[in-house]
């Protein structure tokens, strides 16, 4: 035996559609499908300081090892895959093969609503100039 | 001893069972880190030497020409210092790396009534010191402010959590913070204002900054830039464990003070006062 049988069936039916809304609101209410970001690639560089399948998933990791190694005094060079030494550095390596944080970084962050703080003292010397 | 025989677990097993499982949690990990892609980055070129003990000397004896702040501009451009030249008070969020003060200010505790009158309105040039004993190292609850083998007290802006511990321990006003954005940014894209230069980071708001023997340029193998720049070749920069350096020769062949060096923090920045 239930009491308020009806407010409480109609409260749970109420509670179940708010918790599932992240599957139906799409659906029902989005206009589409989100195009996936399409980070603009090097034009000239072909290798990058790893495979692109661990760039994707680690870059932070690999970003967060070069400012370790390079402010607390490991050294600043990196030797990269294809035999030439070069600078770790977000400014100064990444963003010289990569066409620009706009294109490139922004395009994923924006999509997946990230912010890293990288940004807030670091910056693309290319829009700089 | 032994309990519910049979079924369950006795105590020995519990404990063998708990310590393995202690063990494999403490172990996996460590192995994860020898194989994680990060740490075959960790070998490189241009680290810090130990044995090395950089310092600076100021030849202060004939003084600054007349308004010359080369060393002051050199830096400031390097390291993306802002001077807040167009404020009403620039000196009220001033961030100062390397900066002109008069000799009482620079050496107080050393003045005297009939002194060289000179002395009166000497400027004399003044940054971190980078003491062989830093008490702002000692302060800092991050450890984001640190000594380097070579001796160089290096700062770790990404560390800094803005206590001003350093600033309250450090005896010669060598550390500025940052009240507020250093540079303006664009409200769109929160990029900073044009940057003297672009290939070195600013900072932000929160953070304490301050002289780092521009380590970054140490490391290609350059001179400081307010070495660089002073014309009058009045700031010499060098490895006191070398005997044949520059500061080696200036400290064997002149009196040298040092910056308050009763406070016991060994200051690596030495000045020829006298002729």
């Amino acid at each position: 035996m239930i009491y308020d049988k009806g407010k409480i069936f109609l409260g749970l039916a109420i509670f179940v559609a708010l918790v599932a809304s992240p599957f139906w609101y799409n659906p029902v209410f989005g206009t589409g499908k989100t195009a996936p970001p399409e980070p603009k690639l090097p034009k000239t560089a072909t290798l990058c300081v790893l495979p692109k399948a661990q760039m994707r998933a680690g870059h932070m990791q690999v970003i967060y090892d070069w400012r370790e190694t390079v402010v607390r005094g490991g050294g600043r060079m990196y030797r990269h895959p294809d035999g030439v030494e070069r600078e770790m550095s977000l400014s100064n390596t990444c963003l010289k093969c990569h066409e620009g944080k706009k294109e490139f970084c922004n395009t994923c962050h924006t999509y997946l609503a990230v912010k890293p703080f990288c940004w807030d003292c670091h910056f693309d010397p290319k829009e700089q100039a | 001893m032994s309990t519910g025989e049979g079924k369950g677990m006795d105590r020995r097993g519990f404990l063998r069972l708990a310590g393995l499982g202690a063990l494999s949690a403490a172990a996996v990990p460590a192995g994860w880190d020898l194989l994680k892609p990060g740490a075959a980055l960790a070998a490189g070129a241009g680290a810090p030497v130990a044995g090395r003990r950089y310092a600076m000397v100021v030849d202060a004896r004939t003084g600054c020409p007349d308004g010359c702040r080369d060393c002051i501009g050199a830096c400031n451009t390097t390291h993306n210092i802002p001077t807040f030249a167009d404020e009403p008070d620039p000196r009220r969020h001033e961030l100062k790396w390397i900066w002109q003060t008069s000799f009482h200010s620079a050496f107080p505790g050393n003045e005297q009534e009939f002194a060289r009158e000179d002395l009166e309105s000497k400027q004399v040039t003044v940054l971190c010191n980078h003491c062989q004993n830093p008490p702002c190292v000692r302060v800092c609850p991050t450890k984001a402010t640190y000594q380097r083998p070579d001796g160089i007290v290096m700062m770790d802006f990404h560390r800094c959590i803005g206590c001003r511990f350093c600033m309250a321990g450090c005896p010669y006003g060598s550390r500025s913070f940052n009240w507020r954005d250093p540079w303006p940014r664009n409200a769109a894209t929160g990029e900073p204002a044009k940057l003297p230069n672009p290939e070195y980071p600013t900072r932000m708001r929160g953070v304490v900054e301050k002289c780092t023997f521009c380590s970054e340029r140490l490391d290609r193998g350059l001179q400081p830039a307010c070495v660089e720049a002073c014309k009058e070749k009045l700031l010499v920069f060098g490895d006191l464990h070398d005997a044949g350096s520059g500061v080696r020769a200036l400290l064997k062949e002149h009196y040298t003070i040092r910056r308050k060096a009763n406070l016991g923090t060994q200051p690596q920045v030495y000045y020829v006062i006298g002729a």
